[in-house]
């Protein structure tokens, strides 16, 4: 059973129909990279993954539980969304990080508010705020920022920022992992260690849906690669079957304009 | 010279329990009118659009957005209301609000709420600085709210945040430290204002000074008590902004 299957997905803003009917689906650790030129619907997809817009119709299901479904005004209340939010990551472009909070702070802000709402809190809460704890440091020296960890967003750079927005949505260990250009805003240099850290999260199977324009990288990192265009899929494949031997039209353009 | 010390003492006593009266207006507005203006200002971006339903069937029916259907659906009723009132209160003097909160109970009615005396000038005064200087805190906080960028409470919701946790544990500081430089100039303005309720005869500083100009305590056409005031005022509005420099400093550790 796939992890994320993603059926007939449609979103609209206003009269503009951004998303037309979008249907892919993802193996458990596998990694899709979603391609595609500017305005194809890239990040509306993400947003629509983490209920940050609500889509217009379609079917997003996860390990077989469906998420949302536009049929159904049931799996659209607001406050069941909060919780099925949580089978998803975003790591946004722009960092989106806790200015107030350190490194540390910033990972291990949601975890904390969650495990308020577990029953057993009162009984064992010095156990639990030192579990989260030490996951987060883990996983920010697994980010290679252990002496960043009690600095904030201001002191650090661009990729260490982003390294530490990665380790704060690992914290929640979500099902899928979704990327928005993770690398856009950042100097070319600093491109690399967040490359870096993705491919390691992509060797321990870490489940991922990425949205870039790094090319080299999409080959490299993903087991699928989808190429978008004007709200459609236009090509789905394999890195060998869509780099190296495009069917469709429109991806050959986009590829030459790439590579060229 | 030598008239001024003799007049000192008794000037300086007067002075000061004028002075407490200006103290205590300036931090009954502040406890009243900070979170009274954050009510207002949630007021003033309510979405509650209870007939939103009716513009989306409309558009259901026509396929489209009409002028009508777009009527509907942007109507928010408490929004509205909440700016209406901002704009009356933001848009008139505070001295006239004074006057008109002061005696209109009284020629309506015939019935002065606010009691006679000293303390029924207060209560009313206290109304009506709460009331102004909300509308204007409100306009402060949504500015302040609105600034943090959109990527903050997104980041919160995608990690599975209350609206409530996004607020008090994200927005918020954020939010504080942006509207401390723009509310401290408000309470350094609100230091100078309090003198506005001399219109109503409380018994502030300024009104304890001008005493002693018709006469008051055997002393009488003494000018320079009321200039003295002055002093009194720089002495409060420094040690207010040093408060705020403070309060921004110990804001400085991050960047919002
Ligand atoms: N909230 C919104 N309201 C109206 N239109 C929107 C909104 N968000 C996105 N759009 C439109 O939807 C289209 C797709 O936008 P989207 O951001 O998904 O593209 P993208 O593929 O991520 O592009 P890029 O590569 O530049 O990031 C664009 O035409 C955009 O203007
Ligand atoms: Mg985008």
């Amino acid at each position: 059973m796939s992890v994320l299957e993603v059926k007939d997905l449609r979103k609209s803003f206003g009269k503009l129909e951004v998303l037309k009917g979008i249907s892919f689906s993802l193996e458990k650790g596998d990694t899709i990279s979603i391609i595609g030129s500017s305005g194809s619907g890239k990040t509306t997809l993400l947003r629509c993954l983490n209920f940050l817009e609500t889509p217009n119709s379609g079917i997003i299901s996860v390990n077989g539980e469906k998420l949302f479904d536009g049929a159904d005004s049931a799996s659209q209340r607001d406050s069941e969304i909060r919780k099925k939010r949580l089978h998803f990551g975003l790591v946004f472009q722009s960092f989106n990080l806790f200015p107030q909070y350190t490194a540390l702070g910033n990972v291990k802000l949601a975890s904390n508010l969650l495990a308020k709402e577990r029953l057993d809190y009162q009984a064992h809460k010095k156990d639990i705020i030192a579990e989260i704890d030490e996951n987060a440091r883990g996983l920010l020296s697994q980010m290679g920022l252990a002496d960043k960890i009690d600095l904030y967003p201001h002191q650090l750079s661009g990729g260490q920022q982003q390294r530490v927005a990665i380790a704060r949505a690992l914290a929640l260990s979500p099902d899928v992992l979704c990327f928005d250009e993770p690398t856009s805003a950042l100097d070319p240099e600093l491109t690399g260690e967040v490359l870096k850290v993705i491919l390691s999260l992509a060797e321990k199977y870490t489940t991922m849906v990425i949205v870039t324009h790094e090319m080299q990288f999409a080959r490299e990192v993903s087991s699928q690669v989808l190429f978008m265009d004007k709200g459609v899929v236009a090509e789905c494949g394999t890195p060998e079957e869509v780099f190296g031997n495009p069917k469709n039209e429109r991806t050959k353009q986009f590829l030459e304009r790439y590579s060229g | 010279m030598e008239l001024i010390l003799q007049q000192a003492p008794i000037v300086i006593r007067s002075l000061n329990i004028g002075f407490l009266q200006t103290l205590k207006l300036f931090v009954i507005t502040l406890i009243g009118a900070l979170p009274l203006g954050l009510i207002i200002s949630f007021g003033s971006m309510s979405s509650w659009a209870p007939l939103a339903f009716i513009g989306r069937n409309m558009e259901r029916k026509n396929g489209r957005a009409t002028a009508a259907s777009r009527f509907f659906t942007g109507f928010c009723p408490i929004s509205l209301i909440v700016k209406i009132i901002v704009w009356v209160f933001r848009g008139t003097p505070l001295m006239l609000q004074l006057l008109i909160i002061y005696y209109f109970p009284g020629l309506v009615w015939g019935n002065p709420i606010w009691g006679s005396g000293e303390s029924g000038r207060f209560l009313a005064s206290a109304v009506a600085f709460i009331i102004n200087y909300a509308c204007y805190f409100s306009e402060i906080y949504r500015g302040g709210i609105q600034g943090v960028p959109r990527g903050q409470q997104e980041a919160g919701q995608v990690l599975g945040m209350t609206k409530g946790q996004i607020f008090f544990k994200v927005t918020l500081l954020q939010m504080v430290k942006r509207i401390v430089p723009p509310m401290g100039n408000e309470c350094i303005t609100l230091v100078k204002d309090t003198s506005l309720a001399r219109i109503i005869a409380l018994q502030e500083i300024i009104w304890a000074g001008q005493a002693f100009l018709k006469g008051s305590q055997g002393i009488s056409g003494a000018i320079w008590p009321l200039f003295f005031t002055g002093v009194y005022y720089l002495i409060f509005t420094g040690v207010v902004t040093l408060l705020l420099g403070w309060l921004e400093r110990k804001l400085s550790y991050f960047r919002a």
